[in-house]
């Protein structure tokens, strides 16, 4: 763990004083907290308005819709800080409008936008992406849910499944295929689906990890949802849906970075205070090497992802390039989380091995980041594709 | 109601403490620092009353650049404006020095309230509030808990010892030391932090105060700071037992100084 100071290229005093704001929320607000809430797979919906009171959720969004406009590094500060908390679960539950929201401001209508972002940047409603179903999750375009035209509305059937904030969400961002001609990308639009719409039902699912969030199964049985919900344009959502990955990507990087942070610091206390045969274990060489092996992984997620955040945040360089290099930053930073998170459990030993440490909670967390928001493999076949191999 | 904050930055509470090569103080350079914690009260509380009563409040904090952070923090979570008192020959000053220093500002400034925290984590000394009142020939009142306003003054409460209070009454303007843990300290909030950059920060020096820096030369000063020595030592007292008490009893007092 370096306590260098932070880079100036990236960040400024004013970002280190949203660093210091998020520190001290998420250690009032969350992270004495987050052992009870794991076990009661939920955390209170209060945490909505007070994440909201202090900017974390409308971080990056427009004033007119009760955001507040910030730049990337704002974002992986936040990440970074919740991280502490030593919970992927409430992080991804009370984030989850940050996929579910950017094709509504991006392209939705302003009655949509107005209608739906405003309560969910204040912490009132919640909002989920409903993307993957049981018969696929990274082939997107092949995806079955269909939303058939019936004058002012479509008739929605079909099933999602693993969508976090799946139970307590107010709206859905939803992917469906408006073109039942069009078996591929070019007949996927998204539409907002709203929690009380007849026919809609959800039930929860049992997870290894992030117990904190709910995460749900969706069923649409002859949902009627108006066209006006319609977010972009019909059989346009493919576009949009692949756009809101890459943010999400990098924010996972972003979390992955901080939870592998989180592991070497439990490590490092841990090994400076227990005491084998005489010394503490930090005197002993295989401690050691394991403590700066995770730090040079850290160190070198954390340089690839500032670095890759600067160029995104600057459109510097070729899109597909950039695309290319956000997928194998996920990959390169879960791994690095996947890393910190073994070594850290071997270090602590039977106590890495308990339930309320945060190693324990982080080891079985690393899966999830190795899977959502875009499995290993699809992010390599995707950077080979995009690099035009 | 106009009311001037004094905010101290001190090194953070988890700080690693070294002692500096001279011996005199704790190493700077190991240091990361905040707002020193009964100040941050003292915030609150004048924002609370700017909330309640309409006015102005100005974050007032001493010493090199890097106190700059400490007043932007202030001005992120709702301060209308900061002042800074920065000059080389301001730096290291005893508690007259500094308080000297903050009555010229506050005098210059005008003011309703001068609020201070209680003490500073650091030093501890508790003066502060005090001896400025006394420079700027103000009523004041220390270890504040609450604070009202009423026709032409205000009421405070202050804490006594063994979980008694005291109410007092007096006029404003006024000066008033805060007691740690009397409100909620709120966030600096995204939008806060965005906000304080177009806030105003005046800097002025001991020229502008129109301070005689010669008369503050410190009339305190550190020898030397130890970390004391745990040490252990067994004595066997010989004689009668009268004797022997006797004996315990000279050693508890001149020695040991129980009582």
């Amino acid at each position: 763990m370096l306590t260098t100071p932070p880079n100036p290229n990236y960040y400024t005093p004013e970002h280190e004083q949203f660093r210091q704001t998020m520190r001290t929320f998420v250690a009032r607000e969350i992270a004495p907290f987050v052992n009870e809430w794991d076990e009661a797979e939920e955390f209170p919906r209060a945490l909505y308005r007070k994440a909201a009171a202090i900017g974390l959720l409308g971080l990056g969004y427009p004033e007119t819709y009760g955001g507040t406009p910030a730049d990337v590094f704002y974002s992986l500060i936040a990440s970074d800080e919740l991280a502490r908390a030593g919970s992927g679960g409430v992080l991804a539950s009370l984030l989850s409008h940050s996929i579910a929201a950017p094709p509504i401001l991006h392209a939705g209508s302003a009655e949509l936008k107005a209608r739906v972002l405003p309560a969910v940047l204040a912490g009132e409603k919640i909002a989920a992406l409903a993307i993957t179903e049981p018969s696929g999750g990274s082939d997107v375009a092949s995806l079955k849910t269909t939303a058939r035209r019936q004058g002012d509305f479509y008739l929605v059937n079909g099933e999602k499944t693993f969508i976090t904030s799946g139970l307590r969400a107010d709206f859905f961002t939803v992917a469906v295929r408006t073109n039942p001609d069009d078996k591929s990308a070019g007949g996927v639009s998204l539409l907002l689906i709203e929690r009380d719409t007849p026919g809609f039902t959800r039930t929860p699912l049992k997870k290894m990890g992030w117990w904190a969030s709910d995460t749900a199964h969706l069923y649409f049985e002859q949902c009627r949802v108006p066209v006006n919900n319609l977010i972009g344009e019909e059989n346009q959502g493919f576009r949009l849906i692949m756009r809101n990955f890459n943010s999400e990507r990098l924010g996972m990087a972003a979390g992955a970075c901080g939870f592998a942070n989180v592991c070497l610091e439990d490590a490092l206390n841990w090994a400076r205070t227990r005491h084998t045969f005489g010394q503490p274990l930090i005197e002993r060489q295989v401690i050691r090497h394991k403590l700066v092996d995770m730090t040079m992984k850290i160190e070198a997620t954390r340089s690839l992802l500032e670095d890759l955040a600067w160029r995104v945040e600057h459109r510097l360089g070729d899109p597909g390039l950039l695309v290319a290099q956000t997928c194998m930053l996920k990959n390169f930073a879960t791994q690095t989380m996947q890393f910190c998170a073994d070594q850290a459990v071997q270090i602590l030993g039977g106590m890495g091995y308990m339930r309320g440490e945060r190693v324990e909670r982080i080891y079985r967390e690393v899966k999830v980041n190795m899977i959502g928001g875009g499995a290993e493999e699809i992010m390599k076949d995707l950077a080979a594709r995009q690099l035009k191999w | 109601m106009k009311i001037i904050v004094c905010l101290k930055q001190v090194p953070k509470n988890d700080s690693i403490l070294r002692i500096n090569e001279q011996g005199t103080w704790i190493q700077d350079r190991d240091l990361t620092y905040e707002i020193n914690e009964s100040d941050q009260y003292a915030l609150e509380a004048a924002l609370q009353l700017k909330e309640k009563h309409g006015g102005e409040v100005i974050a007032l904090s001493l010493g090199p650049a890097r106190v700059q952070t400490v007043i932007k923090e202030a001005l992120a979570r709702g301060a209308d404006r900061g002042i800074h008192l920065e000059d080389a020959t301001l730096d290291n000053l005893d508690a007259f020095g500094i308080s000297t220093a903050i009555a010229a500002a506050a005098k210059a400034e005008g003011f309703d309230l001068l609020l201070t925290g209680l003490q500073s984590d650091d030093y501890g000394y508790a003066q502060t509030g005090v001896i400025a009142a006394e420079l700027l020939g103000l009523p004041h009142a220390t270890i504040v808990m609450d604070v009202q306003a009423t026709d032409g003054g205000i009421r405070v409460k202050r804490e006594l010892e063994n979980g008694f209070f005291q109410w007092v009454s007096m006029p404003a303007p006024a000066v008033l030391t805060i007691q740690s843990g009397i409100n909620t300290l709120r966030y600096a909030t995204l939008k806060g932090i965005m906000a304080a950059k177009k806030k105003e920060i005046k800097k002025l020096d001991a020229a502008g105060l129109g301070l005689d820096t010669a008369s503050l030369t410190p009339k305190m000063q550190f020898r030397r700071v130890y970390v004391p020595v745990k040490s252990k030592q067994t004595q066997f007292l010989e004689g009668s037992p009268a004797e022997v008490a006797a004996k315990l009893i000279e050693k508890l007092k001149n020695e040991a100084r129980v009582f």
